[in-house]
């Protein structure tokens, strides 16, 4: 094959070298700069988790004070800053961040890439994040965390009702997580149009990759829309503009048309992700692909276009003409077709392959129950006068409940113990995860369930406690006894995963036998994760794969070579280099959290923090002459598909 | 203060509308839902499958039952949403009549003060937390804030409406039947939004117009030595910075009105009833009972409180 | 290393819990006027130290918005408009006739004045008193920054309280600052 004129011999598909060109550097320096997808992703794992269980604890903490009428465990300050953080940490620091981190570890692996595109950008957003979590619980323990509830409607978080800096915790808590998540979703967009392995055509894109990259695309164009509105939050906190004042022309509707236009996207871009987690799992433990492969995919789409259609639904109650309302009435209550055509499809897929009962399957058969039953008060809810009494009640808890925990956290507890095994190199104990799912699912139920009737007999949401005549003490009661159970079943998946990092059987390549590409390598996979990079022939790669399967040759092993394919038909299309680890993500990403914080404060940090945040991110785009020339160059196809 | 609180229990046009349709999407999707469920667990448990998991003959039969289902899923999601949509339209449009009565209901944080409006001045009322409605006639109810986004919620009689500051919302309610209905505030609007009811007395004609007379007099002269000088501790107390007693020289409009403070069922706003121990503690210790309340803590104790007790309690 | 966080984070701590500490039920700072409160600078034989009592309000933003709310409730406006004065004097400025401290202006709230200052005892209670005593030291400048309350949600009728820059009391006339 030619070889690059400009420099010396080169070194192709050699394991020892590419080894040592892709090894992480070691140390501290090493934690601060990688840009393996792999580490970074798993870095992210745990971060979120983390905050997952902070959420938790402070749900317990909620539920501990809600059991019984006018207790006087907490007061109500602590308990509006308690559900404020549980509802911020969970969506902004959990739900969104573990789904793109899944993303992140498990796309360039199910593609057959050696990385992330954008690596340095993929640490950079991983800093952010990490800054912008810490400081919101750093806040929150200096008595600073924000207490207007995660939605902030004004004028209660606005200047006059809202005194301090409480809220603009919030307000900059958010930018620093959707900086993070628009910065995920425009990598998983990248890597997954354009680093695919040759012969992975956008048809047989697994449905795990269609997911990731239509919440992507969601995330770029909600989180803009909740940025503004905290950003306009912020102005009106710090510099008193009046966007949302309305003796001065500004409206309160306003904030909640903007957080909405997001805050509904929101919770799809949680879900999707987990629809495609659901989709590897089934198709791993029924033993076939899932039944409708361009049907999933449609609805997947579909889902997230009418997806921005619906923020509506949770405004019903103010004076907007009946006429629109209608409106999302109708868009809310269609979007549970493309969902019901992806639960029909993998029963349909249950039904016609051979299940495994292994801890994965079981949450997803959790899953299906869970989520449909949140589905369908879904269904109630986008009817407005429905709506209209149970709105703001314990029956939304109760709901947003069922599918947020039904439709994304089962699906990613399946998730985990479907790819603990390739992350870590060791397989989970399986009775342990049994236990953890039926104690989850029964805690579950047992703590949401009797929400519904809370709501249908008149409890409203983020009340801090209530009085003994209402007849409510029973049902909380019931629901806290729920919460604890929860809390033990997390407390086992822990108990399990530490064990199972010491103890736990080693994985093989492919545990579960199941037919995509990142269980084409090691457990855990290696730095450069496949050698030789592979091509593929179906849409189950490792089922489908012939006897003379090929895979691709002549990429470079002594720099970091990746091979670019082209957007629909994933034919080779150039080589081009990635960059090597960098410390500059990490000290931008450290400019950019004290510029924020400064922001807080006084004016002048915005100014001061941009221009000293600039610095380190010309200097990481500073472009460098490197021994490879760093340049993209171009091969004669008809040698790449050499067997 | 055991009074209802329900969607369930319907005793108004608008939530006997609201009941039926909630009825009729239960079974609706308790039916999908037990439907999905039943084939989840076949699928998941049954025997004789095909010995190829990728048997093209069965996908296709696999894709027309979804088909099918998906189908049948469109129809009653489309009977959903006209139930719905009629419903609704009853709602705003049902109730107008030209006799009705207007009730202006302005929240603040953490109470409702409520004020019937009338052309002649001496003819107005203004309340707390209470609103007197006659059975059987439509209620317009026009909702203002003065500070953060309240919802007025008496689900027995009708679903909520947002009170938005800046903006002046219409409301329609109606009772058909006597009764005391308690509903709550439904929008996060601060420390006290847990304690933050109100109550919806309806009455038939006769009561209501008794009751509104009364109200529409202004305070009446303390009948004993003892109310004379509760009356005066009220006077020289903080409580007319902020309170007024029509009557009196008191005429402050930041809080309730207490004209008739002892004919109201509840004191802050649902939270205690209204008895002279109740409002002892209340008047003595308001921060212990709600946190974060308006009402400061008033250091009024011995004979004078009880004296101060005992003129409040005339306040008929 | 990591003493140093630790000794940061009790700094900042310390700070950031009581600006926004909500302090619902509590005895005022300080009940009553303190006896050894002065009116005034002159005192025969050299003026001793006045004892100032630290108004722990100052930094605290919910009692300065608190404040702020019965400011406008009890009327303080009808006299001082917001800070600009009318029939009252100014609060926005340094000139203050009866001195700046928080125990002072306590005082002229619950004795009244001279020339149409009503006096307000028994009729705001002690711990509202405190939280207008911190609100008027806002007016003018006297109070940290960040606990200073910012715009209202109505007609924008001055800067807010939190972008006025801060500032000492410049002295009685005819006094040394």
């Amino acid at each position: 094959m030619p070889a690059d004129a400009a420099s010396p011999a080169a070194i192709y598909d050699d394991r020892a070298v590419l080894e040592e060109t892709w090894r992480p550097p070691a140390g501290l320096m090493g934690v601060l700069s990688a840009v393996n997808h792999k580490l970074v992703a798993r870095r992210f794992v745990v971060t979120t988790m983390v905050f997952f269980l902070l959420g938790g604890l402070l749900a317990l903490l909620m539920r501990w004070q809600l059991r019984r009428p006018e207790n006087t465990f907490i007061g109500p300050d602590l308990y509006n800053q308690l559900f404020t953080m549980h509802g911020s940490t969970m969506m902004f620091l959990f739900a969104v961040p573990i789904m793109q981190a899944l993303g992140l570890y498990v796309v360039p692996l199910m593609i057959g890439t050696r990385n992330i595109a954008l690596p340095r950008l993929n640490a950079f957003g991983y800093w952010v994040f990490l800054v912008g979590g810490v400081f919101l619980y750093v806040s929150f323990l200096l008595n600073m965390g924000p207490d207007a509830g995660w939605f902030n409607y004004v004028p209660l978080s606005g200047p006059e009702f809202s005194p301090g800096h409480r809220i603009d915790t919030w307000a900059q808590l958010v930018n620093f997580t959707e900086i993070a998540a628009l910065v995920g979703g425009i990598e998983l967009i990248v890597t997954i149009f354009k680093l695919r392995a040759p012969g992975m055509s956008l048809n047989r894109l697994p449905l795990f990759c269609w997911a990731q990259l239509i919440t992507s695309f969601m995330v770029i164009f909600a989180m803009p829309a909740v940025m503004m509105a905290s950003n306009f939050l912020a102005l009106d906190r710090l510099v008193a503009t009046h966007f949302f004042n309305p003796a001065e022309g500004g409206d309160a509707i306003l904030w909640q048309h903007l957080f909405w236009f997001f805050g509904h996207p929101e919770v799809y871009i949680i879900f999707i992700p987990a629809l495609g987690i659901v989709s590897s799992i089934v198709e791993t433990f029924t033993r076939r692909p899932v039944v409708g492969y361009t049907a999933m995919v449609l609805s997947l789409v579909s889902t997230g276009f009418i997806g921005f259609g619906l923020w509506v639904h949770h405004m019903f109650a103010t004076p907007i003409p009946q006429m629109g309302q209608s409106f999302f009435t109708a868009a809310s209550m269609m979007i549970a077709i493309p969902s019901g055509v992806q639960i029909f499809c993998w029963i349909a897929t249950i039904w016609l392959g051979r299940p495994q009962w292994k801890t994965p399957f079981l949450f997803v058969l959790g899953f299906i129950a869970i989520f449909v039953l949140g589905g369908l008060t879904g269904v109630m809810l986008a009817s407005v006068p429905l709506d209209l009494q149970v709105h703001d009640t314990f029956f939304v808890v109760a709901h947003f409940h069922y599918v947020l925990i039904g439709g994304a956290v089962f699906p990613l507890m399946g998730g985990l113990h479907y790819w603990f095994p390739k992350m870590t190199g060791r397989m989970l104990h399986e009775t342990l995860g049994r236990w953890t799912f039926t104690l989850l699912f029964i805690g579950f139920n047992v703590t949401f369930f009797p929400m519904h009737l809370l709501g249908i007999h008149g409890m409203p949401r983020r009340v801090y406690t209530y009085v003994p005549d209402t007849g409510w003490g029973p049902m909380n009661a019931l629901a806290t006894a729920g919460a604890m159970i929860i809390g033990f079943s997390v407390l086992l998946f822990l108990v399990n995963a530490a064990w199972a990092l010491r103890r736990g059987a080693l994985a093989g390549h492919n545990p579960w036998g199941a037919a995509t590409l990142e269980w084409a390598t090691s457990s855990p996979p290696p730095a450069y994760n496949f050698h030789p990079l592979p091509v593929v022939e179906g849409r189950s790669p490792l089922w489908d794969r012939s006897a003379d399967a090929p895979s691709v040759i002549g990429i470079r092993s002594d720099c970091r070579e990746v091979l670019v394919t082209r957007v629909l038909d994933a034919e080779p299309d150039h080589k081009v280099e990635m960059p090597a680890p960098s410390i500059w993500p990490f000290v931008s990403a450290m400019c950019l959290g004290g510029m924020f914080v400064a922001t807080l404060f006084t004016p002048w940090g915005f100014v001061v923090g941009a221009v000293v945040a600039t610095i380190p991110v010309i200097i990481w785009f500073w472009p460098k002459e490197s021994d490879h020339a760093g340049r993209a160059y171009r091969h004669d196809r008809s040698n790449e598909r050499a067997a | 203060m055991n009074w209802p609180q329900t969607m369930l229990g319907a005793a108004g046009p608008h939530a006997r509308g609201v009941e039926s349709l909630w009825w009729l999407f239960f079974w609706v999707t308790t039916a999908v839902y037990v439907l999905v469920l039943i084939a989840a667990v076949l699928a998941t448990v049954r025997r004789n499958r095909p010995v190829d998991p990728q048997d093209p003959a069965a996908s296709r039969r696999a894709g027309v039952a979804i088909a099918s289902a998906t189908g049948v899923s469109l129809v009653l999601l489309f009977i959903l949403l006209i139930s719905s949509v009629r419903t609704g339209r009853y709602s705003i449009q049902g109730l107008a009549d030209p006799s009705h009565i207007n009730i202006k209901v302005t929240a603040q944080q953490w109470w409702w003060n409520v004020e019937y409006e009338s052309t002649i001045a001496s003819q107005r009322v203004r309340t707390a937390n209470e609103i007197h409605i006659p059975v059987g006639r439509p209620v317009l109810l026009k909702l203002q804030s003065t500070d953060v986004i309240h919802s007025l919620w008496v689900p027995n009689l009708a679903g909520k409406k947002d009170l938005i500051p800046g903006q002046e919302a219409a409301f329609w309610i109606q009772a058909d039947r006597e009764g005391v209905y308690r509903g709550q505030c439904a929008e996060f609007c601060g420390h006290q939004h847990a304690h933050m009811a109100l109550l919806v007395i309806a009455e038939d004609s006769g009561k209501y117009a008794m009751w509104l007379e009364s109200q529409r007099r202004p305070a009446a002269d303390p009948p004993d030595e003892m109310a004379k000088r509760g009356r005066d501790v009220f006077l020289s107390a903080p409580c007319v910075m902020c309170h007024s007693i029509r009557g009196t020289g008191a005429g402050g409009r930041t809080a309730p009105d207490l004209t008739h403070l002892a004919s109201r069922l509840t004191l802050a706003a649902g939270t205690i009833p209204n008895t002279p121990g109740h409002l002892a503690g209340w008047i003595t210790d308001a921060q212990g009972i709600k946190p974060g309340t308006r009402m400061p803590t008033i250091g009024i104790n011995g004979e004078d409180l009880q004296a101060l007790l005992k003129y409040l309690q005339t306040l008929k | 290393m990591t003493r140093l966080i630790a000794v940061l984070v009790l700094v900042l701590g310390t700070a950031a819990c009581e600006r926004e500490q909500r302090r619902f039920n509590e005895a005022s700072p300080a009940s009553g006027i303190p006896q050894t409160l002065k009116m005034g600078q002159l005192e025969p034989g050299g003026s001793a130290q006045q004892v100032t009592i630290q108004s722990e309000y100052d930094e605290n933003a919910w009692a300065i918005s608190e404040g702020k709310r019965s400011y406008e409730w009890f009327n303080c406006v009808g006299c001082h408009s917001h800070g600009g004065g009318g029939i009252g004097p100014p609060l926005m400025d340094s000139r203050w006739i009866y001195g700046s401290e928080p125990e002072n202006i306590f005082a002229t709230i619950m004795q009244g004045r001279p020339n149409g200052m009503p006096s307000f005892r028994g009729r705001i209670p002690q711990q509202q008193a405190w939280q207008i005593v911190a609100y008027v030291r806002s007016l003018a400048g006297l109070t940290p920054a960040d606990a200073r309350s910012q715009r209202d949600d109505d007609l924008f009728y001055k800067k807010p309280e939190a972008r006025t820059p801060q500032k000492g009391p410049e002295g009685q006339p005819g006094r040394q600052p």
